[in-house]
């Protein structure tokens, strides 16, 4: 009779009753039954364990100075693994492992080197097992790795202006003429932007797939992006659903823009900051000039939703920083401590806001089509659409190495 | 107005919020890295063998190993001697083949195939003109068989197809033929799949003494070997006798002065050459040792095809830890070095005794020919010399 009770739901009163308590830690205590059974015992599939399988992934390899090279190792295979010797360039090197030589799963280890590397030659770096299986490891071009300092932190900082504010900026400064313009030129900026939105989404999660690939396998990296990205659009839909009866304001509109393509700006400066610290960067002007074109139509995508309401200075000026600040944030982390687990999450992100953003200008475009009688997908707003992403991708040549 | 207000800060407070705790993450990160750097290395020490920090690290545990290559240079396998009665020597010796895993290098393991439990199989020594009687038995895990570089008839060639073809696991035969030509020779397993079967260890020297001897000499056997750990077609630890750097670690002794002989056997697979580069010193070299006359006069580096082999002589004018090495730079990087240890003949015994060597070692490395090591026998007209 009280199992009844303890089971039918009460709306007013409390539902857990001790009962409940111990039905739900019942299982609870066999798992913890199963498991010592297994850890003690081997639980009868000794004979099926098969021969050993040994993996470890080479994280990053660091130069902190001539002479020395530090290789960060993960366990990411299902045993403990060994490393006995080090092989650099075909020649066995001493070496000393920090915290220890052998890693138990998901361990880590950091081995030390004192090898005479030689500037912007490769290198390649083999890890032997006690079972003689081999890791390999590959130092592209040697350059020592960027140790912050005032010097590095200003040029990079530089780099990220250049990158992120300075071309939205000049993109925002097309405002008071854009202003003047009539609806149908208005929606053709619109669907400019939704072009360039477009270009980016896509941009940035081939991006983070790149990074995720090369994960570790237990970071699933693929999926990771899928369910990230799908996060960061559930989570930003959600927060504009929640608690609003009209539809968003202009300026939220043109602050989630912004948002967006500061995630993407993010990640445009953490590859130029850590292919500059793998030597594979030449950070020349003609970089620079490449990436002032190339976002500057990011600026009139900011500006597009907010052409009919002035917002103020204020506003444009927080606009601009929260989509290009991230650049010089990419730029000091991708070259002095790239992680390419948080790199991939953050992209994964940045998709997901994009694709938020899409959604909205979209909308945007088809409510005005609608208050008006016609179809959203006129010519006008196609070829907007088109040209957003043309003038992306070509002036995306100047910048792709 | 208020809601509006609340919600855009939300938003751009979480997205500066992220951007900020990725900041202080990375920094840290960065700060750890450097932390991490410049170890405890001075890097510009040279280590003691005298080739910087080109080496392995650790050592191998000999005992557990079940061979030393120290040992291995001079243990000699004369096999159970007797007489026939049309008086020619009979020398029978047994060999098993036998699975075992091996350290190959400090730290690295390779299951081996072997004959006799170790790498390089026995050294079987005989004067030209002796019967050898070798009792095989395949106590492995595949088929074997023995294929003997000499010359002998068709049945007793150690390849499938001829006498009994390859003996399976549990089977046995004897091999019997009579040893000649004089000369450095070897033998290997010849089952297929060819490679596998010899790369893995089954191979082992065949020294066949000439009837008139040689000068008398410190003499060692050296077997160039390697291994793939991998399975990859490529070895990632090269030898001589087996363990990689391992005379580096422990250099041979060896007198000023005195007449050196090497019997040098390539038996490294996968790399279609091998060489030999004697370091401050030239050597004479005997191709297959089957003359009296060097086939090369006064050279420093040969080069050895896979299964060939030869006898080096040379000696040391003064004293000093000489290296020899492959000469395709890459086998001595990843491994195939040593070095001898040429002391003046007062410090002769210390140098043995820091190496862990007896007087046992030093007369079978000077007193090896197998005429001169034959029992005592009652009724034979011949003596052994000690």
């Amino acid at each position: 009779m009280s199992t009844e009770s303890a089971t039918q739901p009460k709306p007013s009163s409390n539902r857990f009753s001790g009962l409940t308590w111990v039905f739900a830690l019942i299982p609870l205590i066999l798992l913890g039954a199963v498991l010592a059974y297994l850890v003690a015992t081997g639980g009868g599939l000794q004979d099926l364990a098969g021969p050993p399988v040994e993996h470890v992934s080479i994280e990053r390899i660091v130069l902190p100075e001539h002479g020395v090279v530090e290789v960060e190792v993960i366990n990411d295979g299902p045993q403990e693994v060994t490393i006995a010797q080090v092989v650099v360039d075909d020649a066995y090197w001493m070496f000393e492992a920090e915290p220890s030589n052998t890693l138990p799963r998901l361990g880590r280890a950091t081995f030390t080197l004192p090898y005479p590397w030689v500037d912007e030659e490769t290198h390649h770096i083999v890890l032997l097992s006690e079972l003689g299986t081999a890791f390999e490891g590959e130092i592209p071009v040697a350059v020592i790795t960027p140790k912050p300092s005032s010097d590095l932190f200003m040029r990079f900082g530089l780099i990220g202006l250049y990158v992120g504010i300075v071309p939205i900026v000049l993109g925002l400064l097309w405002y008071p003429a854009m202003r003047q313009m009539g609806r149908k030129a208005m929606n053709f900026i619109l669907s400019l932007t939704v072009g360039l939105l477009v270009y980016l989404a896509v941009g940035t999660w081939l991006d983070a797939m790149e990074f995720a690939a090369e994960l570790p396998a237990f970071w699933q990296g693929v999926p990771l992006v899928v369910f990230i990205s799908l996060i960061a659009l559930g989570a930003l839909l959600a927060v504009g659903a929640v608690g609003r009866g009209s539809e968003r304001t202009p300026l939220q509109l043109s602050y989630l823009i912004a948002l967006g393509i500061g995630l993407h700006n993010l990640g445009e400066g953490l590859a130029i900051g850590a292919a500059y610290a793998l030597g594979e960067a030449a950070l020349g002007t003609f970089l620079v000039l490449g990436f002032t074109l190339h976002n500057i139509t990011e600026g009139v995508g900011i500006a597009a939703p907010i052409l009919k309401h002035n917002p103020g200075i204020k506003h444009f000026a927080l606009l601009a920083l929260l989509a290009g600040g991230p650049a010089i944030l990419g730029t000091w982390v991708g070259g002095f401590a790239f992680d390419p687990v948080l790199a991939t999450i953050f992209l994964a992100i940045g998709v997901g806001a994009i694709l938020q953003v899409v959604w909205e200008v979209g909308k945007l475009v088809m409510r005005d089509s609608e208050r008006h009688n016609e179809s959203a997908l006129n010519w006008l707003n196609l070829a907007g659409l088109v040209l957003g992403i043309a003038i992306m991708y070509f002036t995306a040549f100047f910048v792709k190495f | 107005m208020s809601d509006k207000v609340s919600r855009r800060n939300l938003l751009s407070g979480a997205g500066l919020t992220l951007l900020g705790g990725l900041g202080i993450s990375a920094l840290s990160k960065a700060q750890g890295a450097i932390r991490a750097s410049g170890g405890n290395f001075d890097v510009g020490h040279q280590h003691e063998t005298g080739h910087g920090n080109a080496m392995m690290i650790g050592t191998v545990d000999h005992e557990k190993n079940g061979f030393d290559p120290l040992q291995l240079l001079t243990d000699w396998d004369y096999g159970k001697v007797s007489t026939l009665p049309n008086g020619q020597t009979l020398r029978e010796y047994q060999l098993i083949a036998v699975d075992k895993e091996i350290e190959i290098a400090p730290g690295i393991f390779f299951p081996a195939w072997t004959y006799n439990g170790r790498v390089p199989g026995p050294t079987l020594r005989c004067t030209e003109g002796d019967r050898i009687r070798i009792n095989f038995v395949n106590a492995g895990t595949h088929p074997h068989t023995i294929h003997f570089h000499g010359v002998h008839p068709f049945e007793m060639d150690g390849v499938p197809g001829a006498g009994p073809g390859q003996l399976n696991v549990g089977e046995s035969f004897v091999y019997e033929f009579d040893a000649e030509p004089f000369g450095c020779h070897h033998y290997h397993c010849h089952a297929v799949p060819l490679k596998r079967h010899i790369h893995k260890g089954l191979y082992g020297a065949f020294i066949v003494d000439p009837k008139e001897g040689r000068p008398p000499a410190r003499e060692f056997m050296m077997m160039m070997n390697a291994f793939d750990t991998n399975f990859d077609g490529a070895n990632e630890v090269y030898a001589v006798n087996t363990v990689g750097f391992e005379y580096a670690r422990r250099p041979i002794p060896a007198k000023v002065g005195e007449k050196i002989r090497l019997y040098l056997i390539n038996m490294v697979e996968f790399d279609p050459i091998n060489s030999f580069h004697l370091h401050a010193e030239f050597f004479n070299y005997f191709d297959h040792g089957t003359t009296l006359e060097p086939t090369l006069k006064t050279v420093d580096t040969i080069m050895q095809v896979q299964a060939q082999r030869g006898i080096l002589e040379f000696s040391y004018r003064w004293p000093g830890q000489y290296m020899y090495h492959a000469h395709v730079t890459e086998f001595t990087e990843l491994g195939w070095m040593g070095q001898f240890n040429i002391v003046p003949e007062a410090q002769f015994e210390d140098a043995l005794a820091a190496a862990g060597l007896d007087a046992e070692w030093d007369r079978r490395a000077t007193n090896g020919f197998a005429i001169d090591n034959m029992p005592e026998v009652e009724d034979s007209e011949e003596e052994g010399e000690e």
